[in-house]
Parts: structure tokens; C-alpha cells; sequence
């Protein structure tokens, strides 16, 4: 793989040599997402890191992986499934091209994030290729690591906008020993209530949604998944469409997704405190116990922000509809100006000439 | 006159002390100032106290209004400035700077509050660890990082060294439990990272912000995530003949698909030293024992502790216990956590170590610390958080000797370089401080620390907040002789160095 680092960081550095920017490439399946506005595609280096592909070192018992960035996420989740692990955060892939690096880069994560925690939870080190050419190690493979800053867990979710994850390792779960879907015939509010109510007592909820119905998958062992599913009620629901029904929701293949709304805005998610009510801004769809809210919504940029502040979180443009202008300050809810400061002096510190990922994640950076 | 700090900074040092004090005095009341030295030496260090230093003045700000303006006055001076908890870190981050100020927020003592539906709690960041369950319990809940000084430990503190505990295997260190932060900057300015949501928007400075060990800004409040407490807990005392194969059995309860709420393990050295202290029914005759931990409903406990024993018994344990009461459980794991208090009783002085390594290395590490005992000729006792791969060798020695004293350093040192050597780090939860700044060196390369240097500049542009503390300067880097070899070649040959 030197190989394929060296033609890499040639390119970085001849696009640094013209201050070109860089847009990091690779199976391409999350390229709806962030802002695609500051840069002139023309112009630009688009750095394929497709051939950066393989499973670096993976023993079971030490609960890690690590991979080149390149490496189909694909693959990754077979290698972990024949051992009986799997990645907890069950993150989406929007397609069979994903791969590693762009799962962590995007820091998106599936159902089961209500109970496993979200993807930056499991980065337990990376390294990043910089616009000088070197190659920085952050982090490791072991569990617990506090030598230094945490930048790999920075680095996730960070869209790129620091630079060029070459190699992640990441913590991996044993898969549960057994699973159930339940599903309940409640309307959304009633669906937020039960969440609320089983969200602080000790059950095996692995994953809740709202698509209209509630769906909830429990997981751990036989026996307490048993108990929970006497205390809990809700109908089975069958292993086959259970698993269909789950995968819709993490891929956004269901029809909710699937189908643009006549005057819709796009589909945008608000990340807002678990325990508030329905907000009845549109068409919901809802998970981790109502923390994720994805609304088709034919309402601006400005009311869904306002909605989503004052429920403690943030509104995200997920996937803009056809046609629609996109929001003057982008896509991501803006940050806090004492945030932004810091982020922008981070963003200078690693990438002086502001060269990767321009504004894709943080609008003007 | 300027004067080059050893993080590499410019500080200020043109002011006088009489000066800083009488600004500390305009901006808090004189209760909260102290500098006079009698007043000030009982913070001359923290829980490592082989390193001392008096700090200029301590002040005990009472509010956040006081903390921005005790910062803002520090800025203004160039006056460096240490956070300080309840002092129980083991690694001197909260070591006072001699020209400096020290921020004690033990006054910051106050439970917010505590919503029962939304599993969290809102404290401020003197608030003691186990507080925090002590509230919480009346609602079926507790905080689940639990490090052994947790009776004493704040939460401030446990957010600046991301600390651990024998839990965290399944309920993760204090940056998965902590949802947000409320901090005061260099400059003054309130920030908060994280929110109730799931994630924010932007990078994530939350997870920079936590382990950062005060040098980022100083923190006012901080919302916990509260766990729901299982019904039952039980845990297992599996004795072994041999050192290598209790690693083994670590390795093999993970290879079974069992993450156990806590896997611990201490060998004959240290239940020989916790026997006699707190009477806990370890079996001293054993080589080593393992601590392993179920915890869930009566049945899936039931079922966990049944299929644990199997791997053990499988890996040829030579004696299984399990606890058969809540009262039987408390005390396996008092011995656990008093394993520090009983190296004092037995010891003039220990030094404890934290490296972190991949399990797979346990058995020839620990094989390796033996043969180090004999080196060094200083005893060894190793009781840790095996499921971690987290490693806490105590070495015994007395302080009375300087010479002892160097050698007791020069057997850390060389356990922590044997944990990089072996794909570890250096610090697995204590934090680097000043105690590991110079293994710094060793686990990382030039550029990297450099980037460490980016971050802190990035929140902390005069670098006023605990400096000279974590990551080291190339030139510290060069005096201890090591810098960070990877692959056999010196990263970038035909660099100028130093």
C-alpha cells in the first residue's frame, strides 16, 4: 500500500504546490450529502481513494479493526460477521460502493446508534495524510488511550475538512445472541411517550422507529430479551421482514425516503433531545427513541433551525429536493460563533490553505 | 522580558506577583484568594507528589462570573493558569505552575439537577464522582465511569483525564457519558460542546475537549448520561497457577462473545498485599486471579455467569467463586479498589503505572515486568483492567532513597516504552501530565506532537491553561534522547532538528 500512499500524497501535494483544492473521493455513495458550493469543480483535484482497499489486522479477541480508508464497507462487515462481530453503530452505506473512510469521515450512524452509541465512540485511532504530505498517526487499537488529544475521534464525522483518513481501526461488537422486532399501533406522540418511558429503566432496547407504526428491536441475551418482550407487549414481527424493515430505515429505502413530497423543501434531520414532543413540522419519521427525526417538510431553512434549537439540537438539510435553492448559509445548522472561532483556527492550523473539502462540512471553510 | 515556555509559547513574565494578586483581589472576594505560602502549600501537588511546586496564588472562585474574570485578569497579565479538582489525578496534570495561578473548583460542589425520564444529570464540576450515583440511585440510576478514587474524585477532573474504571469495558470511559460540556475560554468567553441531541453540528470538539487535561479551557457545568442500575450483579473470582494462562482466559471470555461489566485482574503480588488489608477471600495461593463481572437481569445473569465459568474451567482455572451476595460482590471488589491504599500500608512509597496494551501482549508484558523486578531489583504488584488491556503495575519503593527514587522512575519508564513497543500507549486513563510527558516522545513523532501543539493553540491561542504539562517540546524530546522511530527509519532524515 506504500504504493498507493505515495500516489497520493503526490497528488496532495501537487494540488497544494497549486493551490488547488481537494475533494476526497472514494465509492461516492454519500455525495448528496454536506455542501457542494464553494468550489469550482474544474479546478479541483478529486482524490480517489478506491485502491487504498484491505483489511490491515483483524483478530477478534483484541475487539478491533483497522483498514485502509479505501476498504468496501462490505467487506468489513463480512470479515466481522464471520467471526460473530459485527460494527455496533450500524452505520448506513447508501450503496454498495461505500467504503471505511467515507463511513467515518460522514460519522453517520444506523438504529442500533440509541443503544450502542454513535459512530465517533468507536474510532480508536486513524491516520491522516496532510496537505504537507505527512502522514500523522492519532490514536491506536487499544481500548483506552488518553496520551495526547483525542483528534481521530475529532476526525470522524468530520467530512474530510482536516484533511485525508488513510487508515482507521475501529472497535467491534460481538453480535447479540438474540433479536426481536416488536411493532405497536400508535400514532407519534404515543410512540415518543413509550420511548420516553423505557429509555431510563435497565431493557435490552437496541433500536426504536416511528414510521407511522413503532418498531422496536431488542437485543442481548435469550432471557432478557424474553422478560423485556412480556414487560413491553407490541406485536412480533417476523425475522425476514424484521430485518427488511431495519435495513430500509438505515439505507433510507423505505418508501417514506424513496419518495419526494410535492413542495417538500427535502428531507432534513433534526437531532434534538430524545424526550421532546412531536413537532409537527411535516410528514416524520422518527428513531433513537425520537433523538433522530427525519421530516419531508415544505417549511424553510430558518423555521426548522428555530424548531430544532429550541428542542436542544440542530437541523440538518439531508438531502435537498429537486429544484429547491439550498440554504444561503448551507446545508448544516451554523455554529455557535465561539464554536466557529475555534473550528476555524483548527481548520487553519491543519489545512492552512483550506484546500480539502472546502466548506463541505462548516460553510466558508 | 519574554520568556519561552517549555510548550513552546511566549508567556509573559514582566508581571509582578504583587500585581496578579491585587487584580485576582479586584475581581473576587479576599476569601477566595490565597498567597500566602502556608495557605497555598497543601496544593502543591496533586496525587502523584513526587512533583511539587507552590503556586503563586490560589483562588477559589465561587461563580462562573468569577471564573471569566479570573481568566480574563490572567490574560491580560499573561499569567499561566491551573485547573485544579479534588487533586486525586495520578499523573501531576494539576501540578501548580510556580509563576501561575491556581483554579481550585472545589467550591463548584452543587447536583443541578437530575431529570429521571431523560436519564441525565447536570452538575457542576467539583461535584464528586460517586455523588452523582448517590443522587441518582433513588431513581434507578447511576453514572457508570467509576474510578477507584471515586469517592474523592470530581467530575471536572474526570472530564480533563477522561477517566476510566473497572466498568468501562461495557459502559465505556467518562467521554461516552458525557453529553456536554459548559466551559469558560482563555478569553473569557462561555462556550458549550455537545448538547442533549445525539450529535452537533461541525466537528466534534467535545471529544478533543475531553482527556485534554485542562489545557483547552475550564469547564463550569457538565451534563452526565445516567445508566438505568441492573437488577443483579455478580461476579466471579477464577484463580489461576499461572500468570499466562489468566491472560488467556481474558483473551478467550472476549473470543466467546462476553463483554462482562468488569474484568480485573490482579496477580499473587497484589492479593498478597490486599489480603491482609481488607480481607476480601482473595486466594493468596493463586498466581493471579481474575475479577469477572455479569450484570443484567436474574436471568441473563444467570446465563452470563454460566457461560463465563465455562471458559474459565476450559482454560484450566484452578478454583471458581462466584458472589453470592450483594454484600460478597462489594467486597471482591473492595480489595480490587483498595489495591492502592494496601501498596501504602506495605510500601513507603508506589508508583503507579497505566499503559495500555493489545490483550494479546498481556502475558509477555507481564512476563517482561518480572524479569524488570530483578533489573531494576524493586517489587512489582500488578492489579489492572485486563479486559481493557489497561495495565496499573505498582512499583514499591522508598522515597527516602533518591536513588531508589531513580530507579522506581527508570522502571516506569521502561514498562511504558515496552507498552509502545507492543502497540500500546502510554496512558490509558491517568492521563500524561507531567509524569509521561518525556514517553511522549517515544509514542509519537515530531509532527504529531507538533499537531497536538495546533489543537491547543486553537482553543487556547496565548497558551496560558496549564502549560508545559502533556505534550512536550521537540527540544525536551531531544534531551531525553528519544523521538518516535517508526519502521526502523527516522521519519523525515533530512529534516533540521533542534
Amino acid at each position: 500500500m506504500n504504493t498507493q500512499i505515495d500516489y497520493l500524497r503526490e497528488q496532495v501535494l501537487a494540488a497544494n504546490a497549486s493551490s488547488k483544492p481537494i475533494l476526497i473521493k472514494s465509492g461516492g455513495t454519500k455525495a448528496f450529502y454536506g455542501n457542494h458550493l464553494s468550489v469550482n469543480e474544474d479546478v479541483a483535484v478529486s482524490l480517489d481513494m478506491t485502491a487504498l482497499s484491505g483489511v490491515i489486522n483483524y483478530e477478534p479477541t483484541e475487539l478491533v479493526i483497522t483498514a485502509w480508508a479505501g476498504t468496501p464497507l462490505k467487506l468489513i462487515e463480512d470479515t466481522l460477521k464471520a467471526s460473530g462481530q459485527r460494527l455496533a453503530f450500524e452505520p448506513p452505506s447508501f450503496g454498495s460502493q461505500a467504503t471505511l473512510g467515507g463511513c467515518i469521515a460522514s460519522g453517520l450512524s444506523g438504529p442500533a446508534r440509541q443503544s450502542a452509541g454513535p459512530l465517533k465512540d468507536f474510532v480508536l485511532g486513524s491516520h491522516l495524510l496532510d496537505a504537507q504530505g505527512n502522514v500523522l498517526r492519532f490514536g491506536g487499537e487499544v481500548m483506552k488511550n488518553v496520551a495526547g488529544y483525542d483528534v481521530s475521534r475529532m476526525l470522524a464525522g468530520s467530512m474530510g475538512m482536516f484533511g485525508v483518513l488513510t487508515q482507521v481501526s475501529v472497535k467491534v461488537a460481538p453480535d447479540p445472541l438474540e433479536t426481536v422486532t416488536l411493532e405497536f399501533d400508535v400514532d407519534e406522540q404515543t410512540a415518543l411517550a413509550l420511548c420516553h418511558g423505557w429509555h431510563s429503566q435497565a431493557l435490552p432496547v437496541a433500536a426504536t422507529a416511528f414510521d407511522g407504526h413503532l418498531f422496536v428491536r431488542l437485543a442481548g441475551a435469550p432471557s432478557a430479551v424474553a422478560s423485556a418482550r412480556r414487560k413491553l407487549g407490541g406485536a412480533d414481527v417476523p425475522l425476514q421482514a424484521a430485518h427488511a424493515l431495519w435495513t430500509n430505515i438505515r439505507e433510507q429505502t423505505a418508501e417514506f425516503f424513496m419518495n419526494q413530497r410535492a413542495g417538500s423543501t427535502g428531507l432534513w434531520r433534526l437531532a434534538v433531545a430524545p424526550n421532546t414532543p412531536a413537532l409537527n413540522l411535516g410528514e416524520t419519521v422518527f428513531e433513537w427513541g425520537g433523538g433522530q427525526r427525519w421530516v419531508n417538510s415544505e417549511l424553510d431553512a430558518s423555521t426548522l433551525r428555530a424548531a430544532a434549537t429550541r428542542a436542544g439540537g440542530h437541523a440538518t438539510l439531508f438531502r435537498s429536493g429537486s429544484g429547491q435553492r439550498l440554504p444561503a448559509d448551507g446545508v448544516f445548522h451554523p455554529l455557535s460563533s465561539g464554536v466557529a472561532q475555534i473550528v476555524k483556527r483548527l481548520k487553519n492550523e491543519f489545512d492552512p490553505k483550506g484546500l480539502f473539502n472546502p466548506g463541505r462540512l462548516v460553510f466558508g471553510l | 522580558m519574554n520568556a519561552v515556555t517549555d510548550s513552546g509559547f511566549v508567556a509573559n513574565v514582566s508581571y509582578r506577583p504583587q500585581e496578579v494578586i491585587e487584580a485576582l483581589l479586584a475581581v473576587l472576594p479576599a476569601h477566595c484568594v490565597l498567597s500566602r505560602t502556608e495557605d497555598t502549600r497543601p496544593y502543591e501537588c496533586d496525587g502523584l507528589s513526587l512533583y511539587r511546586s507552590v503556586p503563586m496564588a490560589v483562588v477559589l472562585p465561587e461563580t462562573e462570573k468569577q471564573v471569566q474574570d479570573v481568566l480574563i485578569a490572567c490574560r491580560r497579565l499573561g499569567v499561566p493558569v491551573v485547573a485544579r479538582g479534588a487533586g486525586t489525578g495520578l499523573s501531576g496534570g494539576a501540578m501548580p505552575h510556580a509563576q501561575g495561578v491556581l483554579l481550585g473548583l472545589a467550591k463548584f460542589n452543587k447536583i443541578k439537577r437530575i431529570d429521571p425520564q431523560a436519564a441525565i444529570a447536570v452538575v457542576e464540576p467539583g461535584v464528586r464522582n460517586l455523588a452523582v450515583s448517590e443522587a441518582a440511585a433513588p431513581y434507578g440510576l447511576y453514572y457508570a465511569p467509576d474510578p477507584s478514587s471515586q469517592i474523592a474524585c470530581t467530575i471536572g477532573g474526570n472530564v480533563a483525564e477522561n477517566s476510566g474504571g473497572v466498568h468501562c469495558l461495557k459502559y465505556g470511559l467518562t467521554v461516552h457519558n458525557v453529553m456536554k460540556v459548559r466551559l469558560v475560554s482563555i478569553d473569557g468567553e462561555i462556550l458549550e460542546f455537545g448538547s442533549l441531541a445525539p450529535d452537533s453540528p461541525g466537528p466534534d470538539l467535545l471529544s478533543v475537549f475531553v482527556g485534554s487535561e485542562g489545557m483547552l479551557g475550564v469547564v463550569t457545568e457538565v451534563t452526565l448520561k445516567l445508566t438505568p442500575k441492573p437488577a443483579l450483579a455478580r461476579v466471579i473470582m477464577a484463580s489461576f497457577d499461572d500468570v499466562e494462562k489468566a491472560s488467556q482466559a481474558v483473551a478467550a471470555i472476549i473470543a466467546a462473545g462476553i463483554i462482562p461489566a468488569g474484568l480485573e485482574m490482579m496477580d499473587q503480588q497484589a492479593t498478597q498485599m490486599v489480603e491482609p488489608f481488607v480481607k476480601a477471600g482473595y486466594d493468596t495461593n493463586a498466581a493471579a486471579i481474575l475479577l469477572c463481572e455479569s450484570d443484567g437481569t436474574v436471568e441473563e445473569v444467570a446465563d452470563e455467569i454460566a457461560r463465563m465459568e465455562q471458559v474459565f474451567h476450559r482454560i484450566g482455572a484452578i478454583k471458581l467463586e462466584v458472589s453470592a451476595t450483594e454484600a460478597q460482590r462489594l467486597l471482591f471488589w473492595a480489595g480490587r479498589k483498595n489495591a492502592f491504599p494496601a501498596a501504602g500500608r506495605v510500601s513507603p512509597d508506589y508508583y503507579c503505572m497505566d499503559g495500555t496494551i493489545p490483550r494479546r501482549s498481556l502475558g509477555r508484558v507481564l512476563g517482561a515486568i518480572t524479569e524488570m523486578e530483578q533489573r531494576f531489583n524493586l517489587r512489582c504488584a500488578n492489579v489492572f483492567h485486563a479486559g481493557d488491556g489497561n495495565l496499573h503495575p505498582l512499583i514499591l519503593f522508598d522515597s527516602n532513597s533518591a536513588e531508589e527514587v531513580r530507579r522506581a522512575e527508570d522502571f516506569g519508564a521502561a514498562i511504558l516504552e515496552l507498552c509502545v513497543e507492543v502497540g500500546g500507549t502510554i496512558t490509558g486513563e491517568h492521563g500524561v501530565g507531567m509524569e509521561k510527558i518525556n514517553q511522549m516522545c517515544v509514542q509519537f513523532s515530531r509532527l504529531e506532537l507538533e499537531r497536538f501543539l495546533c489543537v491547543k493553540r486553537a482553543f487556547d491561542p496565548p497558551g496560558l491553561l496549564n502549560p508545559d504539562k502533556v505534550v512536550p517540546t521537540l527540544a525536551r524530546c531531544a534531551e531525553y534522547g528519544k523521538l518516535h522511530v517508526h519502521g526502523g527509519v527516522l521519519p523525515f532524515a533530512d529534516l533540521p532538528r533542534f
